[in-house]
């Protein structure tokens, strides 16, 4: 029963209402009780008679008083909540099913918490739940799943969403035996083919919910260059209002770290459900860029990821005919020219000044011997990772290059003259091209039947050279060979670039061999004959957040399945490899449309907002009680027992008692508090959200601070937290972060910011306070994990764990162990210069450079350091005398390192040698 | 309050030894009875059995020789015989109402009526044996004697007192004709009887005080409300519904009874007084004390 905001749990109880008048009625008819008096004069009270026959009546404020506390009470009782969210009541098996898809990773959050509301409410109503992912793969004994919404409550931590989207038909069979009497679906929002007969099978199995959120889904579609830029489609499923999002493309720069390369506002006007993204960039930062995503949204469909095709290699073209007259169809370059054009950079230039463009693939057309210096030229650039492609022809033959000899620039050796077939002065027929072989990059590639080759020039059958062919004629000749060089590779088409030899440039399997050969990229979605037959190998792997994260061990897909996109579990989105190829799946394929799901009428739709409901019962309940407090007050006093002075003093107390005062304010604007870390020393922390931790980070540089205040010039004021994209790091020298398992996703500003700071001197000291035994820090704790995820994004040099010279070991008191709370393995700094040296009677090697932006390691020091208000220690650090000892080292530890981003390598000067050696008694 | 003080005749002696302390010796106003034979140290101005010298009268005959005082006739040729002046005691008796009534008190921290009337009594007891008077107590049978023993006695009656009944009234005991007696109760028993128990008392040729001694809320009457009284031993109940309204009643019938009392002390040329037990015992001990000195007003 709802009543506006406030709703009742248990409605009927509110009948008790009913009996108030009742109540106030007999109240009012009852005289108080009785006080006994023992009175010696009651000899003179004998006799006496009560002028009036009424009692002494209960006053009319009193039962007002009285009235209100039992209303309230009823009220409480009939559990009121204040903005009540769909409580989801019955009985029996509760199954929850999640699309646990990108789509839903934005709120993924609150769909948790959601989860975990039901499970909490199941759990009091004592109900076997189930929670599915309907992207999960479904298992065979689907149905005995269920268990105790306890043990689902742990396991809800580690429930992700997943990168692909669920696969309703795999399922549909599956639910059939269930037994559930209440199924609980949370929907990402987004409308699927076989969604319908999914719902209309789970309506008939039991009492659907569906919960969806509000959250806008923004999906990016491929990327495609057009006119050089880079265009995606937004496309929303909420498309009511006017919104606005900022498209980023992000790429390494020059120096290898991934950052913000352009950016671009993209407007959704309202009604339009898409919106296309252009973003304008010059050539050399295009071709870094390797994903375009929406910022501070965390979703795979908010990323779209580039693959060769964003790439638009540079390709240098040469030809024996540039002065020739002859006309344009009969140019040696005329087709490669056409099927170059669209996907690359074309230069035509003298072949010097082409080298200094440093073009990909420098094509020969026919072209005979260059000049010695030219050929070393072509070599080193070849042996960098050039490609060079060479077409066969007259020149080629006629100039006797490789014949003799291995020519460098010439993957097989060649035999004198050519080779005619099927011409009018030959016998025989054209040749067909040979099915390509499994090893060759060409392998799967469909042969049109009216390709044919009339001129070939021929390999010598030296021993290697059957390695060398990746294309033949149906008679076993050679058609393409290739040779390794380097990092690069020469490629030789044995026939002419033009239709002088063959018609093979006019057909389409010329433009899908360049392809294959990676000098021009795909334009369009792969399809199955790009990839028939080869396998390719995931080499970074997207996560429903949008993280685009390395793979280690997983196995290739086939290019079949590749093409056909659809992802799941096998094929998740990501980078997929083979040879030089590399192709991005993503999660929104081109022409995909997503739009929002609707639902049949009648369907009950749940609310996904973090529900504000709040029971109200207890508030009620107090209220209650004060009024009653206040009655047996009231009560006493009209009654006589209570009298004179001890009336005041139980009156404060039960003023005392009902009230609490909690209040705690802090309010300093930013500008002050500015000021006030610039001018003063201030430690910062890193606010992680989790309130223990960030607590326990205060009260550790709380403790650290004091302790640098007692023992050392340094002065801190008090720590201050920062919010990492929101404060400005650049006022702390020193910055303490904490790393827990509930890290949101770092904001692209964030990260820009953090970037800035480790660049311009700042320090910041990780720690992921699990203390962890295994040695190496990450991937065997939660929090390991995370580190790794945060600082994947930052600009944080080469590590190395601290060296027993370093700077830190002596930058205020003598150190080799860093303990914190626990002793943990190695803590982690940058890693010395290659060229350090060791000076002849100097221990420590020549470090002057380099003040490490970084601190890793997981031995918990906040905690070490943490004290209370009264100063005490907060935490306990070891046993006994061990322990106290402990402590001190960390403290000493702290100081070294405050000490050490307050001075440098100060103490790495030389000057101090002499002293240091004195003491270390060498 | 009352039930846990411990109330043993050498508490109560400390206590009243405290209170007389502050006096000077007081001795009581010889009235000048003929028929009262006791002898005590208040001089009669004329000559009788005592210590204190009178004078020296020629002997006549029929005198005893023993009782010719040598020394005096030697110096001339009569004989003398010494005599001393005649002296006499007064006797006073107490009674402390012994009824539970009295064991009352409306606050745990005031003293109980009997306690405060119990203190009174002893001290005045003291006060007077030093002075050389007899004390003795209604309710002992025993003739009122003087002396520390005495006075261990009436302390130990005092200190035994049970409550046997609610309302308790003065027994009746033969006093010398002259002597005096102090009735210190709260009179709240039933009118008739107390009215008798003191008329036979005061018809024996004694003077004496009544003194009233009651618990402030008996003054006030502070109740309200619905309210059963009882009498300390139940014996008596009164329910009221509103205890408020029969305020000014009770008053008015406290004042007449207060009236009544005087009265009959007046009549009998007794003193009376009312106590509050919230005032200082001093301010009664000083009454009780002048009136002692000053005797019965007659």
């Amino acid at each position: 029963m709802t009543f506006g905001a406030i709703a009742f749990l248990s409605p009927w109880l509110l009948i008790a209402g009913l009996a108030l008048p009742i109540l106030i009625w007999l109240l009012r008819a009852i005289p108080p009780a009785p006080i006994r008096q023992r009175f010696p004069g009651i000899t003179l009270l004998l006799g006496l008679r009560d002028k009036d026959s009424t009692p002494d009546r209960t006053p009319w404020w009193l039962l007002l008083l009285r009235a209100v506390a039992i209303g309230a009470a009823i009220l409480a009782f009939a559990e009121p909540v204040l903005n009540p969210s769909d409580r989801v009541a019955g009985r029996g098996a509760l199954l929850i099913g999640m699309d646990a898809s990108w789509a839903s990773a934005q709120s993924w959050q609150m769909r948790k918490d959601k989860v975990e509301n039901l499970l909490n409410e199941a759990e009091q109503d004592n109900r076997p739940v189930m929670v599915v992912k309907w992207t999960d793969t479904p298992t065979s004994d689907f149905e005995n799943g269920f268990s105790a919404a306890s043990n689902w409550i742990d396991r809800l931590q580690s429930f992700h969403p997943n990168s692909w989207e669920p696969n309703y038909d795999q399922w549909l069979d599956i639910v059939t035996n269930l037994e559930a009497s209440q199924i609980i679906w949370f929907s990402d929002g987004i409308n699927r083919s076989d969604r319908a007969a999914f719902l209309n099978r789970l309506t008939s199995l039991a009492d659907v919910s569906i919960v969806q959120s509000d959250t806008n889904v923004v999906a990016l579609s491929p990327i495609t260059v057009q006119d050089g830029a880079l265009n995606t489609t937004l496309t929303r499923i909420h498309s009511d209002t006017m919104d606005n999002v900022r498209l980023s493309a992000i790429g390494p720069d020059p120096t290898g770290i991934t950052r913000k390369l352009g950016s671009v506002d993209v407007v959704f006007d309202a009604g339009n459900a898409q919106s296309l993204g252009v973003v304008e960039l010059p050539i050399e930062l295009r071709n870094r860029v390797t994903q375009v995503s929406i910022d501070d949204v965390n979703s795979a469909g908010s990323v779209v990821l580039g693959d060769d095709s964003l790439r638009r290699r540079k390709v240098a073209l040469f030809g024996s005919d540039r002065a020739s007259e002859a006309s344009a169809l009969l140019s040696e370059l005329h087709y490669l020219r056409n099927a170059l054009q669209p996907t690359t950079e074309v230069i035509e230039t003298e072949l010097s000044e082409a080298l200094v463009a440093n073009p990909e693939v420098i094509v020969f057309a026919d072209i005979g011997e260059l000049n010695e210096t030219e050929t070393q030229d072509i070599q080193t650039w070849i042996e960098q990772g050039g490609t060079l492609l060479r077409f066969a022809g007259p020149n080629l033959i006629s100039s006797g290059i490789g014949q003799s000899e291995n020519h460098p620039l010439l993957p097989v050796r060649l035999r004198s003259g050519g080779r005619s077939v099927g011409g009018a002065m030959s016998w025989g027929e054209p040749r067909k091209l040979q099915d390509f072989a499994k090893e060759s990059p060409f392998f799967g590639l469909k042969i049109p039947d009216d390709v044919d080759v009339n001129s070939q020039v021929m390999a010598q059958p030296d021993p290697d050279l059957a390695a060398r062919v990746i294309a033949s004629l149906d008679d076993g000749t050679p058609l393409v060979t290739s040779q390794n060089i380097g990092q690069g590779r020469v490629v030789l088409f044995h026939v002419t670039s033009s239709t002088k030899w063959s018609n093979l440039p006019l057909s389409g399997l010329f433009v899908q061999m360049l392809e294959r050969l990676a000098i021009t990229a795909k334009t369009s979605a792969v399809t199955s004959s790009d990839v028939a037959g080869t396998i390719w190998t995931p080499t970074h792997v997207l996560d429903a957040y949008g993280a685009l994260g390395e793979t280690q061990s997983a196995s290739g897909v086939s290019g079949e399945l590749l093409a056909a996109g659809q992802l799941g579990p096998e094929l998740q989105p990501g980078i997929y490899t083979n040879a030089d190829r590399a192709i991005a799946l993503n999660v929104i394929q081109t022409d995909r449309q997503i739009t929002s799901a609707t639902w049949p009428i009648g369907t009950n739709l749940l609310s996904l907002s973090p529900s504000s409901e709040r029971a109200l019962k207890a508030e009620f309940l107090q209220f209650a009680f004060v009024l009653l407090l206040i009655d047996v007050f009231a009560t006493l006093v009209l009654s006589g027992r209570l009298r004179g002075a001890r009336s005041g003093q139980i009156a404060v107390i039960a003023l005392l008692c009902v009230i609490s005062a909690n209040s705690k304010s802090f309010a300093q604007s930013d500008e002050d508090g500015a000021l006030f870390a610039a001018n003063n020393t201030v430690l910062a922390y890193v606010i992680t959200g989790d309130a223990r931790v960030d607590e326990v980070s205060h009260s550790g540089l709380d403790g650290l601070s004091a302790e640098l205040y007692l023992r050392t010039n340094i002065e801190p004021v008090p720590p201050v937290g920062v919010v990492l994209g929101n404060d400005d790091l650049s006022l702390y020298p020193f910055l303490y972060w904490p790393i827990t398992d509930k890290h949101q996703a770092l904001s692209i500003d964030a990260v820009a910011s953090l970037n800035q700071y480790l660049r311009n001197g700042g320090f910041i000291m990780f720690d992921t306070r699990d203390g962890n035994q295994s040695g190496a820090i990450g991937r065997s704790t939660p929090n390991g994990r995370k580190l790794q995820q945060i600082a994947r994004r930052l600009d944080i040099p080469r590590l190395e764990p601290i060296p027993t010279d370093h700077v830190l070991t002596r930058a205020f008191y003598l150190l080799q162990v860093f303990p914190g709370r626990y002793i943990g393995p190695d803590v982690w700094v940058e890693a010395a210069p290659e060229n350090a040296e060791q000076v002849e009677g100097i221990p420590f090697r020549n470090l002057n450079d380099g003040v490490t932006p970084v601190l890793i390691g997981a031995n918990d020091w906040a905690a070490s350091w943490a004290i209370t208000e009264s100063g005490r220690f907060k935490y306990p650090v070891g046993r006994g005398a061990n322990g106290e000892r402990q402590r001190e080292f960390a403290i000493r530890f702290g100081v070294n390192v405050l000490m050490y981003v307050m001075t440098g390598n100060y103490k790495s000067d030389q000057v101090h040698v002499p002293a240091l050696l004195d003491r270390l008694g060498q | 309050m009352n039930d846990e003080q411990i109330i043993t005749p050498a508490h109560l002696r400390a206590d009243a030894g405290q209170l007389a302390a502050g006096f000077p010796a007081l001795l009581a106003r010889a009235q000048h009875l003929v028929a009262s034979l006791n002898l005590g140290s208040h001089g009669r101005k004329r000559a009788g059995v005592g210590d204190e010298f009178w004078q020296y009268r020629p002997a006549i005959s029929g005198d005893s020789r023993s009782a010719i005082d040598w020394r005096r006739s030697a110096r001339t040729d009569a004989q003398f015989i010494r005599q001393m002046e005649w002296q006499s005691a007064q006797t006073v008796h107490f009674w402390v109402d012994s009824g539970a009534s009295m064991d009352f008190s409306s606050d745990a921290n005031l003293e109980t009526k009997s306690s405060l009337a119990t203190v009174l009594a002893l001290a005045l007891a003291i006060l007077l044996s030093r002075a050389g008077e007899r004390v003795g107590l209604l309710s002992d049978p025993r003739p009122a004697k003087s002396g520390e023993s005495q006075i261990q006695k009436i302390a130990q009656t005092l200190a035994a007192i049970g409550e046997k009944s609610d309302y308790a009234y003065p027994p009746q005991k033969a006093l010398p004709n002259g002597s005096r007696a102090i009735l210190i109760s709260d009179f709240m028993g039933e009118w008739e009887p107390l009215v008798r128990a003191i008329s036979k008392t005061a018809d024996q040729n004694v003077s004496g005080c009544l003194v009233q001694v009651l618990d402030p809320t008996e003054l006030s009457f502070p109740f309200k409300g619905r309210v059963i009284f009882e009498s300390m031993k139940s014996s008596l109940n009164f329910e009221t519904l509103r205890a408020n309204s029969l305020r000014d009643e009770y008053i008015q019938k406290l004042a007449e009874r207060q009236d009544a009392l005087r009265t009959l002390a007046r009549k009998s040329g007794w003193r009376y007084y009312t106590h509050n037990t919230d005032s200082a015992v001093q301010s009664a001990f000083l009454w009780l004390y002048n009136a002692t000195e000053q005797g019965a007003a007659r």
